[in-house]
């Protein structure tokens, strides 16, 4: 349960997402809390991929996307989508993890180094420092110390993508993303990345889609329930999950729809 | 259908199976028929000219005398020339490849200079010559030159490198980009340290394939005025006093492997027949064994990427 009163870290006001001329997201408008981990549920294609991508202006990167309506990230009160602010600019505060790992086809080390060398970090004292740290952080030390240097795409499925999870935590992203991160993975894969990201709470804002209804229940602290690019219903997953408000949420957890 | 009994079924599958056969015969008769021609070609070369393979016919200036005669001036000609044309072609053909792959926005022009840059890989090599002679001999002066034929090739297999360039590219699945760009690189980050890294392989395919095309070209060397007779070597390009490099060479005439094989070829004496043969089983030797290098590369290259 949320005991103190929650700090929104990103807020996304009467947000419109349009592919073209296809509405893919239609006027959301709800908060990520500060060191929280916020679920977004619904089912195939009600556009919370979409949302989540808005974050990290990802749509960016290909034509004919266009944003209505603000995201506003704290503690500087800065609309992300204004037309104004550098899509890297944001991409450098908040990270994002895939739903399929993407380890680059580079040894472990240079994975996880990346980020910092795309910021022009140079020495190699410095970056061992944060590489070691990051994979500390990601639970992932223990199993990769002795084979730094040696591809990534030796690792197995799990620790590939605990190690886009150290990738993204090397840069201390103020806001973390997770696209759907266990769909490719096995159980005890994914019950790994889900007590990982219970214990990454406490310094990271998360904000994750997931597939797996349970998923959201166990991990996260809000839940938001999306349908056809309108949200539905947002609140503490807790409640949502055992009393939801909308019948049409309690349809969808409740397995009688979608 | 009603319920057949099993002998009526085998009879029915081996029926079908029958086109199964005669297909893969046509097949198997298609591909030989090419792959035979191909090898009687090399054979009958190698018989005729192989005799002709010494040391001295690689260290001979071509002569007037069939059995002194030599392919010194060629090979190093050829060399030369290739060695221009990927200086040339590689930069070029890469930059434009990855900026239309990663950079153009993709609407309507870029889709006439796409289709311009297939069509320009089946313009006839003599066209890219009569090009080449106006524009690199006469207008920029440089001459029957070494420069002026390592430029038209160049030209001529810079849309192979570019093709090539934008399939490895295209190669790259698309959250490699993304899981680049999400760390806040920019274009020209992701490009130096993702697309370029793990498309080298297919590039370097791509430029090999190139070279062992251009290295076979006669049509446009010729256009431009290659000599067919030439008994000495260009200036070394490395000298022994400072600076030590010397590019007098690029301007330096020239002739290479294929313009040699056709002067031996238009003389009567069957002497000279065996000359060309042998000149020609040397060609296609360093067409296959650029080829060679090619799939190896491709092979070493790319074991270490698996997406």
């Amino acid at each position: 349960m949320v005991s103190e009163k929650p700090m929104p870290k990103a807020e996304a006001k009467k947000l419109d997402f349009f592919y073209g001329d296809f509405r893919a997201l239609n006027g959301i408008s709800m908060a990520v809390y500060e060191r929280k981990v916020t679920a977004l549920i619904g089912p195939s294609g009600c556009g919370k991929s979409t949302f989540l991508r808005c974050f990290n202006r990802m749509h960016d990167l290909y034509p004919g996307n266009r944003y209505q309506g603000e995201i506003v990230l704290q503690p500087d009160n800065a609309n992300l989508l204004a037309g104004d602010v550098d899509p890297i600019e944001v991409r450098m505060r908040i990270g994002m993890v895939f739903q399929k790992p993407n380890p680059f086809p580079k040894s472990v080390f240079e994975n996880v180094a990346y980020g910092l060398r795309v910021r022009g970090e140079g020495s190699r004292r410095r970056l061992e420092e944060k590489v070691e740290q990051a994979l500390q952080d990601a639970a992932l030390w223990e199993e990769v110390k002795d084979r730094l240097h040696q591809p990534a795409y030796n690792l197995s499925g799990g620790q590939q993508q605990r190690l886009c999870i150290a990738r993204a935590l090397a840069t201390d992203p103020e806001l973390l993303l997770f696209d759907e991160p266990t769909s490719a993975l096995d159980p005890i894969a994914t019950a790994s990345i889900e007590e990982l990201m219970h214990d990454l709470k406490q310094r990271v804002t998360i904000l994750i889609v997931t597939h797996n209804m349970q998923q959201a229940a166990r991990v996260s602290d809000f839940t938001a329930y999306m349908y056809l690019g309108h949200l539905i219903e947002f609140g503490v997953t807790d409640e949502l999950f055992i009393k939801p408000k909308m019948k049409q949420t309690e349809d969808y957890i409740t397995g009688r729809f979608g | 259908m009603a319920a057949a009994n099993p002998t009526q079924i085998r009879a029915l599958i081996a029926s079908h199976k029958r086109w199964d056969t005669i297909f893969a015969l046509c097949g198997l008769l298609a591909l030989m028929l090419g792959v035979l021609t191909f090898a009687a070609l090399f054979l009958d070369m190698a018989l005729d000219g192989g005799a002709r393979l010494s040391w001295d016919f690689f260290t001979s200036y071509p002569s007037r005398r069939a059995g002194q005669a030599g392919i010194l001036s060629a090979w190093v000609g050829s060399t030369l020339v290739m060695l221009t044309t990927a200086f040339f072609a590689v930069p070029l053909g890469v930059a434009a490849g990855v900026y239309l792959e990663e950079y153009a926005a993709k609407n309507w022009v870029t889709d006439i200079i796409e289709i311009n840059i297939t069509n320009l890989a089946g313009v006839p090599s003599i066209v890219y010559g009569l090009l080449a002679l106006g524009l690199f001999v006469y207008q920029f002066g440089f001459g029957q030159s070494i420069l002026s034929a390592g430029l038209t090739l160049a030209l001529l297999i810079l849309p192979v490198v570019i093709v090539a360039t934008r399939e490895a590219i295209r190669s790259i699945p698309q959250v490699i980009r993304e899981g680049s760009y999400a760390l806040g690189a920019t274009q020209w980050q992701t490009v130096r340290y993702h697309i370029l890294p793990y498309s080298s392989a297919g590039i370097l395919t791509g430029v090999i394939i190139g070279m062992a095309r251009a290295i076979g070209e006669t049509a446009p060397i010729i256009t431009i005025g290659a000599l067919t007779f030439i008994a000495f070597l260009p200036p070394s390009p490395v000298q022994a006093e400072p600076p030590f490099l010397s590019f007098e060479w690029l301007f330096s005439p020239f002739t290479v492997m294929p313009i040699q094989m056709f002067n031996w070829t238009s003389r009567p004496e069957a002497a000279f027949l065996t000359n060309a043969a042998a000149a020609g089983f040397v060609l296609v030797f360093m067409t296959l064994a650029m080829n060679g290098l090619a799939i190896w590369l491709r092979y070493r290259l790319r074991r270490n990427l698996k997406w």
